[in-house]
Order: C-alpha cells, then sequence, then structure tokens
C-alpha cells in the first residue's frame, strides 16, 4: 500500500511527542512518592495538597504578574514598531525587525546574562519589573510579526479614506487601523502571555531571588519529597496550555467574520 | 456604521490640529511612534549587551574578588588556552548539531505526509497536533523525560519488558540529545511543512513523466526546493540547543556553555569570565545565521 510507511513514521512522531506528556499525566495520581514504574496505587490526594501550597499559589501570582505586564508593554511596543515600519519609509528600517528579532535569535543565556549585568551594575533590585523588562523584550517580536503581518494583506486605502471624510488620526486608528488588527493583537498576545508564562533561562537572571512558576518547579523537582506536587503543577500546565488552542480556533473564526464585516 | 458616527464625536479643536499637524509632519509621526520601540530596544536590550561585551574585557581582583573596570584580554586568553572550556563549547556546538540533523531526519516524513498526503480535517488536526507541544510549558517536557529516563522509571521498565534488563539510560549524553530532539522537533516540522505544501504538484508530475521515479523525484526535485525551509528550521533547533543550560543540568551529566556560564556568574561571581564565554555561542549563531542566510532561510522564515 503507499504511502504505508509514512503512515508510520507519522503515527510513531506524534507517539514520540506526546507519550512523554501522557507519563506525566499518570504520575499526577501516584500514590507513592517515588517515581518507579508502573504505577500501583493510584490517589488524587496531591491536587488538593497543591492547591493549599503557599508557595506554590505566589508562583502563580507572579508568574500571571510578569505574564501581564510583559504582555502590555509587548503589545504597546510592538503595534508602535509595526505601524512605522509598515507606514512609512525611513533610514534604519531595516533595522528596527532585525532589532526585535535579536533577543530570540541570540541564546536566551545571552539576554539573561546582560540584563543581569546591567541591573546589577545600576543596584537595581529584582522585582516583578525586572522580570517583565527581560520577558517583554523577548515578546515585542510576536506582537509585531502578527501586527504586520495583518498590515500588509489589508489596504492602506480604507485608512486614507477615512481620513478623506474628515477622521483624525486618532479616530482613524480607533475606529479604522484597530478592527482590522484586533485579532492579530490577540493572536500576539496570547503568545507573548504564553512565552513569558513559560520562560525559564532569562528568568533565572532577573528574578533575583523570585519564584515564578517554572522558577518554582526548577526548585522543586529534585526534591523527593516535593516530587507529587511537581507532577500536579505539569499537569495543569499540560491542560493550560490548551486554552491558547482552544482561543485560536474560535479566533481565527471570528476572525474571518470581522474579515467579512470590514 | 462606526465610521459614520466618528466625525460626529469629533475632539477639541486643540487636539485635533495637533494631530493635523502631526500628519504633516512625517519626521515627527516617525519619531513618536519610533521612539517607545526603539527607546526600550536602544536603552534596556543593546545598552545592556553592551554593558556584557565590556564587561568581557574586565577581571577579577584576585585578592578581594571584586570586578576592576580595566582593560585585559586574560578572560579570553584563559578560555582560548585552557582544554576544558575549549571541550565544553566543542560539545555544545556539536550536539547542536547532532540534535539538528536528527530532527531532520524525524520531521521529514511526518512533515512529507501532512503536506503532499493528508487533507482537509486531518491535515488540520495533524498540524494541531504538531503544534501544540510549543504551548506546552518546556520545563514541564523536560521534567517529564527526567521521570522518563530515572531509574527504575518507565524507560527502565520498558526495556526490561523486551528482554533488555540491563540497559538503561540514566542522565547521560545520549539522554540529552534524545530529549533536545524531542524538545524542538516541532520547529523543524512546522518549515518543512510549509515548504513541502509550496511545491507545485505540477513539477513533481513532470519529473514523474520524463521517467523518474518517486525516490529520484524526492532527491533530484522535492530535497533541494526544501533547502531553504530545512535551513529556517535549523535556525530554531541549532540555536535553541547552543543556548540551553537547563536541559544538561537535568538529564544529563555533562556542562555546556550556558552552565559554564551561568556558574562563573552565578556561584562563582566572575562576571567578566562569563562574559567572555558567553560571547561564544553569539559568535557561532553570527557565523550560522550566515551560513542558513546563504541557503535561503530567511525567504523561508
Amino acid at each position: 500500500m503507499r504511502g504505508f510507511g509514512l503512515r508510520v513514521a507519522t503515527g510513531a512522531v506524534l507517539l514520540f511527542l506526546y507519550l512523554p506528556i501522557g507519563i506525566i499525566a499518570l504520575y499526577a495520581f501516584n500514590a507513592d512518592r517515588g517515581q518507579s514504574w508502573p504505577i500501583t496505587d493510584w490517589t488524587t490526594q496531591w491536587f488538593g495538597i497543591a492547591l493549599d501550597n503557599p508557595t506554590l499559589r505566589n508562583a502563580l501570582v507572579l508568574s500571571l504578574e510578569a505574564a501581564s505586564g510583559s504582555t502590555i508593554v509587548a503589545l504597546v511596543l510592538g503595534t508602535l514598531a509595526a505601524l512605522v515600519v509598515h507606514r512609512f519609509r525611513f533610514f534604519g528600517r531595516e533595522t528596527v525587525s532585525l532589532l526585535l528579532v535579536l533577543p530570540i535569535a541570540l541564546p536566551g543565556i545571552v539576554t539573561g546574562m546582560a540584563l543581569n549585568a546591567t541591573f546589577n551594575t545600576f543596584h537595581v533590585p529584582f522585582t516583578v519589573w525586572t522580570i517583565v523588562a527581560g520577558h517583554a523584550t523577548f515578546c515585542v517580536v510576536t506582537v509585531y510579526n502578527n501586527v504586520i503581518a495583518r498590515m500588509r494583506r489589508s489596504s492602506r486605502s480604507i485608512e486614507e479614506a477615512s481620513m478623506d471624510l474628515g477622521a483624525t488620526t486618532a479616530q482613524t486608528f480607533r475606529y479604522v487601523t484597530f478592527p482590522v488588527v484586533r485579532t492579530a493583537l490577540v493572536a500576539g498576545a496570547l503568545l507573548a502571555f504564553a512565552l513569558s508564562f513559560d520562560e525559564v533561562i532569562v528568568t533565572t537572571f532577573t528574578a533575583g531571588t523570585q519564584e515564578t512558576i517554572p522558577i518554582w518547579i526548577l526548585n522543586n523537582l529534585r526534591l523527593p519529597n516535593q516530587r507529587p506536587i511537581v507532577n500536579v503543577v505539569a499537569v495543569f500546565l499540560v491542560l493550560l496550555s490548551l486554552l491558547p488552542l482552544y482561543l485560536a480556533q474560535r479566533l481565527t473564526r471570528d476572525g474571518s467574520a470581522a474579515g467579512g464585516r470590514v | 456604521m462606526t465610521t459614520a458616527r466618528a466625525p460626529l464625536e469629533g475632539s477639541p479643536g486643540i487636539s485635533r490640529r495637533l494631530q493635523t499637524a502631526l500628519y504633516r509632519h512625517r519626521a515627527a509621526q516617525i519619531l513618536l511612534l519610533l521612539a517607545p520601540p526603539v527607546g526600550w530596544f536602544g536603552v534596556i536590550y543593546l545598552g545592556s549587551l553592551a554593558i556584557l561585551f565590556v564587561s568581557a574585557f574586565w577581571y577579577l581582583d584576585p585578592l578581594t574578588s571584586a570586578i576592576r573596570h580595566d582593560f585585559t584580554l586574560a578572560n579570553f586568553q584563559l578560555l582560548l588556552g585552557s582544554s576544558v572550556y575549549r571541550t565544553v563549547a566543542l560539545r555544545t556546538i556539536g550536539v547542536a548539531a547532532i540534535v539538528t540533523l536528527l530532527d531532520i531526519a524525524l520531521a521529514f516524513p511526518i512533515a512529507f505526509f501532512m503536506a503532499r498526503v493528508a487533507t482537509g480535517r486531518l491535515r488540520a488536526a495533524l498540524f494541531a497536533l504538531v503544534l501544540l507541544p510549543l504551548w506546552t510549558s518546556y520545563l514541564v517536557r523536560v521534567y517529564a523525560w527526567r521521570v522518563i529516563l530515572g531509574k527504575g522509571g518507565p524507560l527502565d521498565w520498558f526495556f526490561g519488558l523486551i528482554g533488555l534488563p540491563d540497559v538503561s539510560l540514566g542522565y547521560s549524553d545520549l539522554s540529552m540529545v534524545i530529549v533536545f530532539t524531542y524538545l524542538w522537533l516541532p520547529y523543524m516540522i512546522l518549515p518543512i511543512f510549509a515548504g513541502l505544501e509550496r511545491i507545485p504538484t505540477s513539477l513533481l508530475e513532470a519529473s514523474a513523466d520524463l521517467g523518474a521515479r518517486s525516490g529520484m523525484t524526492f532527491r533530484r526535485v522535492v530535497l533541494p526546493l526544501v533547502v531553504p525551509s530545512v535551513a529556517a528550521g535549523s535556525i530554531f533547533t541549532f540555536s535553541l540547543t547552543l543556548g540551553d543550560y537547563i536541559t544538561p543540568q537535568l538529564v544529563s551529566n555533562t556542562q555546556f556553555i550556558g552552565n559554564v556560564v551561568y556558574e562563573s556568574q552565578g556561584v562563582v561571581g566572575n562576571v567578566p569570565l562569563a562574559a567572555a564565554f558567553a560571547t561564544v555561542p553569539v559568535l557561532v549563531m553570527g557565523v550560522f545565521l550566515l551560513l542558513m542566510r546563504r541557503l535561503g532561510a530567511f525567504e523561508a522564515l
């Protein structure tokens, strides 16, 4: 049968991608604190224990704060950069895109170290803002890419029509440009939020002694006592990763509807 | 419609006049829009990179362990002269290269199936399935492997099941290569899929009409056309492996450039040495990006 080999290879790769995630999900229900397989006794008690863990709750709050802050900064800076690069021809225009991609292209450890050296040199205390500074730096490009791609697909003439009809620059942005790029902004924001929420390498350099969720996992996964709670957090994060996929699907449906309206 | 309402809501005169004036002055507009992003990146990011680069030429006072802000090449001399640092650097680059090759090999069949065999809903579902792991926490995926590879864990159990009770990967170099390959695989599948999807079917038919068997068509027609996509995927797999220091620490006993940098900076406090060593992945990545650009990676991104 033609393509049988391909089918098997495709199935094998999917198994390779999903088996580890499936196995870690099972471990969250392991009554034993050890890691031995197969699991013999099952329980759901670790979920309650994880929920009551104050350090973990603080880490979650800090992660949400950092991700929200980075997303807001990324939205503002990414949109501004996309607007100016899309609309104008000016000296250094190509450099702007390069500059925004640089934090992703360079190894995270370089970005982390560089920021750490700066904070130390100027005696900046480690707070949620130092984390945001690190995360926003590599999140801007996700918003920028999404927004500029949308702008390239839409026509500039509708903005010109708005101005011709007497709208000011601000009104044109509010009533014409913004609705066009809205779904691109949401997609970029989702990506930025997820990137920030998950980031660990840059964060180890910009958090000081603060713990985000990934840092909490990193600090606790070697402690046998904490292992069941780490497993629960892992399952929580896996489930959380389904959320953007669901939202993205809703979004593309709304997006095509919005596209029809404009 | 909103467009009809907009002018009626009209902003106060001064604001409107300001906006009109601004609209006439392109330079002012560009400057206003550009100032926040370029300010952020220019000051916070490039400034930090500059401080890091400059500190690579400072040194740690051997007596007080304080950083002396005097120019020296000692850090680079130490790095170039010591076989330990050279081994770490070569190991990091070597593993990044092996992981990239493994990912290319694993990505091809599934990308080909997605692009040329699957259609409609199956293709959409496969696309989502390949994309989803990228949204799943990096640390969770490494941790899952740490559990799988652990003593008496699922993998040891599996080896026992197939009659190899003495085989155990444990936390080793091989384990690290497997985990890296696992982590970055979607980054390779997606560009290759996009590249394969772009090839017009007529090209493959022409090749078949001219008497080429499917193997020949694959080698002589398909492969050359997806080189840019493979190069684009390689940028991700290579760069992400090169800069990682968490995975080596969790599933192997070896050190990467990142581990040495992190320890020199955090544990020993020798920021100048760490900064000097951190220039290695930057230089390697620069060379790698130039190579990949020649293969057309940036057109395929």
